[in-house]
């Protein structure tokens, strides 16, 4: 068995993604560090707004790789995702060597003869200069590797999931005419879901499976440390305390790590030091989506804010 | 190791977490790279490869909790138990010493050194020997204990007691008190085994009982139960029926989006597009009859189609028993014990009067039946010799798109006593029988699938 010190490569994987500012829990870097190692897709899942995202970018940016982006949507195909043969330029070349064709096919007699000519240019229209790779073939083309991140697969639809597949497990695709392409280096490939279907099971096996929940108290206030830098130690940590006991409601959308980082930003750019229930009345629409949800916490907000501040003297 | 792993690949298998062949061969990849050495690191890795939802994980979480507290796994930790056995040791032989323990079996032995390290692994050996992980049932745990102490040697042990009866009593003494704690310790292990290996099976077997009886009759204790394996049968129909519901008419070329999407092309069509068909989401209303003799069913049945949100996009559902009051608002805002309380409290437990209640019905609400609605009446038609107002009834019919009667009680009983069944049959598209949870989960699923 290769005992090469796991716990301190996966301490590497979480240094490194906290260098370019994303705060992994011990999890996630597990996650990418298999990723790495056994070349597997990893399939993110979790609320909107925890950083599934970011996570594709800090591993780009980590590993000095480019980020390549599908974003997927109903309606999505492989003409957009895949490849498309470039049919304007395809016309376009036949036309411009109109003249040439004729003398090449000049000295045929016969049709027969002529067809026969033709075949031996092979597939000149249809060979690489006329494929416009789409998101997923440049992934492939890529001669240094990159990160490819798949974002919220579950929006598109199910026939896409299938066309997933032959990347997802062996990293390479076939396109009709051409025949099989090859990754040169097996991208790292990043799938997010927001949860809005179930995905299939045949995806689902290709993948690592790493669901993101929201960060426990003190890893978000590390995030909320890195993402803003200027905000004091107090108010970073009564917010974070804030948006805890928030997130404890009964909401139609709980408030996620990017909506306390937005806030943490709004409060600094109003010079705030401390947390005040006024200021919090006034700023919980950065926070808090729907109407609804603005009255449900309302009526809490004195106590959220006194128990904030009050475990922050003790804890 | 490997052997382990595998076993922890069947215990979560037993947890419920399904795990392909394929998945298991990932994990072996994923853990031949991270090592045993780190118990956090393990978890994260198993949890990642092999659990694909959130409760999965929380399952597998617990399984590999529970596997790895298993004495089948102490070799991972040997240095806190070799002290202990050291310790033990010195204690036992000062007393084993002046009494001559020779002459007895191994087993005998063993459990007079009241060496617990050894007992372990000598369970743990006897164990794998009878395949434990067989386990499936409760009803096996007996079966296994015996057979597990069987291959330990107790019949051995058993001669031996025999014969120290009437020399040694105080050794005697000793020897059925260990017998005893080794019993214990025996049962444990096979209780321990049971909850690993055998929780999908014994689940399985106790759903398939409650699927197949009579809802109106299940005991207290296990409504709560009933109400899981309803929200399962909920997932189970969201999961078939709410995938996108877009099917291609082939023969209607879409021209707008034709020349929109070959206008590179100056308009040439290359490409085609034809006229897409969205299929209608089923539109229900309910009318549930909530009198004493078949609430249960109604409460049952309510739980189930407003648990169907992605399937159905509108809902209307109604209670009655004397007279008739819409009850959606109070499934979707409140649990559904609540909401069933106050219905109950509101309309229940009072005779039926099915002729009162429709025309309650068609007083107020006959507006919400559309063309595409399907009108489901739950009860069994017992209107107490009152006017069945069947015109009502036929009305409904002739609005709806599909009006489906479901009937808790069985056939032969419709049409006697004060049943008013086959009256109603002849204006319901289909009537059915309704009794059990798989019953229901038909005819649901059968209404669904229309729409489909």
């Amino acid at each position: 068995m290769a005992e090469h010190r796991p716990s301190a490569a996966i301490e590497a994987v979480e240094s490194g993604l906290a260098a370019q500012g994303y705060m992994a829990s011990r999890q996630i870097a597990t996650a990418v560090y298999l990723a790495q190692q056994i070349e597997k897709p990893i399939l993110v899942e979790g609320p909107a707004g925890v950083g599934k995202t970011e996570l594709a970018k800090a591993i780009a940016a980590w590993r000095g790789l480019k980020m390549i982006r599908l974003q997927c949507y109903e309606g999505l195909d492989e003409a957009k995702a895949l490849y498309e043969w470039k049919y304007a330029k395809q016309l376009l070349y036949t036309q411009i060597l109109k003249d040439k064709l004729g003398e090449v096919l000049g000295g045929a007699k016969t049709l027969h003869a002529a067809l026969g000519q033709l075949h031996d240019f092979g597939d000149v229209f249809f060979s690489k200069e006329f494929v416009e790779s789409r998101p997923l073939l440049q992934a492939l083309e890529q001669p240094t590797g990159c990160v490819l991140l798949i974002d919220e697969i579950d929006k598109s639809d199910a026939e896409f999931e299938s066309l997933l597949l032959e990347i997802l497990s062996d990293f390479q695709v076939s396109i009709p005419e051409l025949g099989t392409i090859v990754a040169a280096v097996p991208p790292t490939v990043i799938l997010t879901s927001n949860g809005e279907r179930d995905l299939g099971d045949a995806l689902k096996r290709r993948c690592l499976h790493l669901h993101i929940g929201f960060p426990e108290q003190r890893l978000e206030e590390r995030i909320v440390e890195s993402r803003v830098p200027g905000i004091s130690q107090t108010l970073r940590k009564q917010l974070v305390g804030f948006i805890h006991q928030v997130r404890t409601l009964d909401l139609k959308k709980l408030p996620s790590v990017s909506e306390t980082i937005d806030w943490a930003r709004v409060l600094v750019l109003l010079q705030a030091s401390e947390l005040g229930h006024e200021m919090v009345k006034d700023t919980l629409n950065v926070l808090l989506k729907y109407e609804a949800d603005i009255e449900a916490t309302l009526p809490q907000v004195t106590t959220f804010v006194a128990r904030a501040s009050h475990h922050n003297v003790f804890g | 190791m490997r052997e382990n792993l595998h076993r922890f690949f069947r215990a979560a298998r037993g947890a419920g977490v399904r795990v392909s062949p394929a998945e298991s061969i990932d994990a072996m990849r994923a853990v031949a790279n991270v090592g045993f050495s780190d118990r956090g690191i393990l978890r994260d890795t198993l949890l990642l490869t092999l659990a694909k939802t959130e409760d999965e994980k929380k399952a597998l979480g617990q399984c590999f909790d529970l596997f790895f507290d298993l004495p089948e796994s102490s070799q991972t930790e040997p240095g806190s138990r070799g002290e202990e056995r050291e310790a033990t040791k010195s204690q036992t032989t000062g007393r084993a010493d002046d009494q001559s323990a020779s002459g007895l079996g191994p087993l005998a032995q063993m459990l007079l050194s009241q060496d617990r390290t050894e007992m372990a692994a000598a369970i743990a050996a006897a164990s794998s020997a009878a395949s434990l992980p067989d386990i499936r049932y409760f009803t096996q745990r007996g079966i296994f204990s015996s057979r597990i102490l069987d291959l330990m040697g107790i019949a051995r042990l058993r001669d031996d007691l025999d014969d120290l009866a009437a020399t040694d009593t105080a050794l005697t003494e000793r020897l059925t008190a260990a017998l005893n704690v080794l019993r214990d310790n025996v049962r444990d292990t096979v209780s321990q085994a049971l909850l690993l290996y055998g929780r999908e099976e014994a689940e399985n077997l106790r759903n398939e009982i409650l699927r197949n009886a009579p809802l109106s009759r299940i005991e207290p204790r296990q409504v709560a139960q009933m109400q899981l394996l309803i929200r399962q049968i909920a997932r189970r129909l969201r999961e078939r029926y709410s995938k996108p519901r877009k099917r291609q008419r082939r023969g209607h070329l879409d021209v707008r989006r034709t020349i929109r999407r070959n206008a590179a092309w100056g308009g040439v069509p290359f490409l085609t597009a034809w006229k897409r068909r969205r299929r209608d989401r089923p539109k229900i209303v309910a009318l549930c009859d909530v009198s004493g003799s078949v609430a249960r069913v109604s409460d049952f049945f309510l739980l189930l189609i407003h648990s169907l949100h992605e399937v159905v996009s509108d809902v209307r559902s109604f209670a009655f028993s004397g007279h008739l009051i819409e009850v959606s608002d109070l499934l979707e805002t409140q649990s559904p014990e609540q909401a069933m309380q106050e219905i109950m409290s509101k309309v229940g437990f009072g005779s039926s009067d099915y002729g009162n209640s429709f025309a309650d019905f068609e007083k107020q609400w006959m507006s919400a039946i559309t063309q595409q609605t399907t009108v489901i009446v739950l009860g069994d038609a017992r209107s107490n010799n009152l006017d069945p107002r069947a015109d009502i009834l036929r009305r409904i019919a002739e609005r709806s798109k599909r009006l489906v009667w479901l009937n808790p009680e069985g056939r032969t009983a419709w049409g006697f006593g004060d049943s008013e069944m086959p009256r109603y049959a002849t204006f319901c598209t289909v009537v059915r029988q309704c009794a059990t949870a798989q019953q229901l989960e038909r005819a649901v699923s059968d209404i669904v699938a229309t729409y489909q």
